[in-house]
């Protein structure tokens, strides 16, 4: 049926890649990403992948590269993390706008300076306004699923927008996982073979894209982008439970992950492997008869909001993980947001883990005594030294 | 030579008038034809000829942003290498990918992308349009900009005469790459530049070609003199049409008796500010350049 193997989070992303069946990978060396692509090198240099792997000179010219081959109707896969990210950030832009299927890993990484190779959310979520959907994962085994997804969600008609899969740099991107590869032909039905829907470089069919947006059309096409992405929400969890059905594994709906919800007046909420952590609490907090929840974002865009609402309606403290900080507002992305769609609850938020900072069991029993305690909003960054 | 009559880059565009990047465009399809994919950098090509819903490309083409035509291109070749091997895509046709970029988009923002396309190998040509300066965002001076031309960003003071830095070399520079074929041509020229369009096509792998064009509004001149300027500039020696096949240098037009280079700046605004010693100085420039050309 399947095969088990024992790999990083980065070698499940190359795998997932290759079960794609790919055409056209473009991608530029940086830590922790780079094990993927050196991966996606080997598996074509074998022959056990055929691709064009286009050996770019920066990250600027990778994601380039992979618009100028969607573009062309090649199905194009990427990876980055960081300082590579952020030098994408203008091409990211580029490639939603042009409604492009692309598909890319993130390893997760904070940004200079000081320079720091180790984990953190504040490369993706400094993206959060280009238009990407964002997937964040919790495994190596959701890696490599949540790639496969990718693809299907992206390529979507009612959708064409390029995704990233965001995996946390280090605790999985170099940690090796029991993880299980489905079968290239069982991939190969999910995602059917790639024919693109969207309008391409063709010399019988001369079209023109990314022309001079004038005034009169401009804010249509950014409107037409965000009906595309808030269409994507119900395409992510079809997709999602479409995969559940044909691999037996599914991602709560797609969009959130509910753990341990039920009759829980705490919650926390976060993104990425710190769920593991987060949840390996609970289970101890249970075991005293404590009854605390989670809720996993899984994409942070698009955001769901609806889901989020619904899931905390019960819910009197809410404990917000965030892995970045908005400068400025004393706040993470995520915990913005929160406080944005719950305005009559209590929202507090927790900044932890950044540059790679350990997040440990007793920071979260440290948080969730704290949120329980609080009178109203606030901010607390944890795990910083005395 | 004969012109093909048909026209795949339409009339009806909003350059200005005399505008020279133009007949780059409408040179360069003809000695394309159908089959050909064009990556265009941002700059004035691409801002006059694609204002949504309107477009003057009859060929499929893709802008993405300023410094990146050359890696949007490398994509562009990898796909369609790719999707002929593996789905039969395009099996029967030789496409032709080109990208197209200002001097800015080129010599300066864009660069590194060019460098990295020739360097990978990639079976593209690469065409700059040289009008010597930012000229849609107003007339800024990029590298490509000659020694002492007046722009808005090297204006000619009391204390600085204009640009203070030679002219850089990009088709050599592209030579020293090891690439099969660089040229440079002028659009005053347009049978050379056709045949070198057309030599290149034939070569796979990654070529080069660097096109004069003169530009009405940043040199400043009379919309019907664009020929006239771009034929001064290579029988005055400032633009020498060389081409590079496969490591054999060629010089593809000699003039019979270089003109004095007077005769070309005196032509133009951005070079009105010079002084007798100014002049001297650019000829000596040239002179020198040219001697190591054999020109």
């Amino acid at each position: 049926m399947c095969e088990v193997k024992v790999i990083t989070g980065t070698s499940a992303a190359a795998e997932a890649a290759k079960l794609a069946d790919v055409d056209v990978i473009a991608a530029y060396p940086i830590t922790p990403q780079t094990t993927c692509v050196e991966k996606l090198a080997e598996f074509v240099a074998n022959g056990e992948l055929d691709a064009e792997y286009i050996k770019v000179e920066s990250e600027h010219s990778a994601m380039s590269a992979c618009i100028g081959a969607a573009a062309t109707g090649a199905r194009t896969f990427t990876a980055t993390a960081s300082q590579g990210l952020a030098l994408m950030h203008e091409m990211l832009f580029i490639a939603s706008g042009m409604r492009l299927p692309i598909v890319m890993m993130v390893a997760n990484r904070a940004l200079s300076a000081p320079i720091n190779i180790w984990n953190d959310h504040q490369d993706s979520i400094a993206e959060r306004d280009t238009g990407w959907i964002q997937i964040y994962a919790e495994d190596n085994q959701e890696t490599l699923d949540s790639i496969i997804q990718a693809y299907k969600i992206a390529e979507n008609e009612n959708v064409l927008l390029p995704v990233m899969v965001c995996l946390d740099g280090f605790i999985l991107t170099h940690t090796v996982e029991p993880v299980i590869i489905p079968k290239a032909e069982r991939v190969r039905d999910f995602l059917g073979v790639y024919e693109p829907k969207h309008a391409y470089l063709d010399p019988d069919r001369p079209i023109t894209q990314g022309p001079v947006g004038v005034p009169d059309c401009y804010m249509e096409t950014r409107k037409q982008l965000e009906d595309a992405i808030e269409r994507s929400k119900r395409v992510i969890k079809d997709v999602n439970a479409e995969f559940a059905e044909l691999f037996n594994r599914k991602y709560g709906n797609g969009l959130v992950e509910a753990y341990n919800l039920d009759n829980a007046d705490t919650v926390l909420v976060a993104m990425g492997t710190v769920c593991g952590t987060i949840k390996y609490v609970i289970d101890q907090l249970k075991k005293e008869g404590k009854n605390v929840g989670l809720l996993r974002i899984r994409t942070f865009r698009p955001f769901p909001k609806e889901d989020i609402k619904d899931l905390l309606k019960e819910v009197d403290n809410i404990a917000v993980l965030d892995k970045n900080v908005s400068f400025g507002f004393n706040k993470g992305a995520l915990g913005i947001e929160m406080s944005s769609i719950l305005k009559n609850k209590k929202v507090c938020n927790y900044i932890v883990g950044l540059g790679g900072r350990d997040i440990k069991i007793e920071d979260i029993k440290k948080i969730i005594s704290h949120v329980e305690k609080a009178e109203d909003d606030e901010t607390m960054w944890i795990g910083l030294k005395e | 030579m004969q012109f093909p009559r048909e026209e795949f880059f339409a009339p009806g565009h909003r350059g200005c008038a005399g505008c020279g990047a133009a007949i780059v465009a409408r040179l360069l399809l003809k000695a394309t034809g159908k089959d050909t994919i064009i990556s265009n950098a941002t700059g004035c090509l691409e801002v006059m000829t694609t204002p949504y819903p309107e477009t003057s490309w009859r060929v499929p083409w893709i802008h993405t942003a300023f410094e990146n035509a050359a890696a949007t291109a490398s994509g562009i070749e990898a796909a369609i290498k790719v999707l002929k091997r593996k789905r039969g895509k395009y099996a029967d046709k030789k496409i032709h990918v080109i990208a197209i970029g200002g001097d800015g988009g080129t010599a300066d923002i864009g660069f590194q992308s060019l460098s990295g396309a020739m360097e990978r190998g990639h079976d593209l040509l690469y065409i700059m349009y040289d009008n010597e300066a930012y000229m849609n965002t107003g007339i800024q001076r990029s590298s490509s900009t000659p020694f002492l031309a007046a722009t808005t960003t090297s204006p000619a003071g009391s204390k600085i005469r204009g640009e203070d830095r030679p002219k850089k070399d990009v088709a050599m520079i592209m030579a020293a790459h090891g690439i099969p074929y660089v040229a440079t041509a002028c659009i005053s020229y347009p049978e050379d530049f056709i045949r070198k369009v057309k030599r290149a096509l034939e070569i796979e792998g990654p070529k080069f070609i660097q096109v004069l064009q003169p530009c009405t509004t940043g040199w400043g001149f009379p919309p019907e003199k664009t020929i006239e300027i771009g034929r001064l500039a290579v029988e005055t020696g400032v633009f020498p049409l060389y081409e590079i096949d496969h490591g054999n240098f060629k010089i593809t037009y000699k003039p019979a008796k270089r003109k004095p280079v007077r005769e070309y700046l005196k032509m133009q605004k951005r070079y009105r500010h010079l002084t007798d010693e100014d002049i001297e100085r650019i000829q000596k420039y040239i002179d020198e350049k040219c001697k190591l050309l054999g020109l």
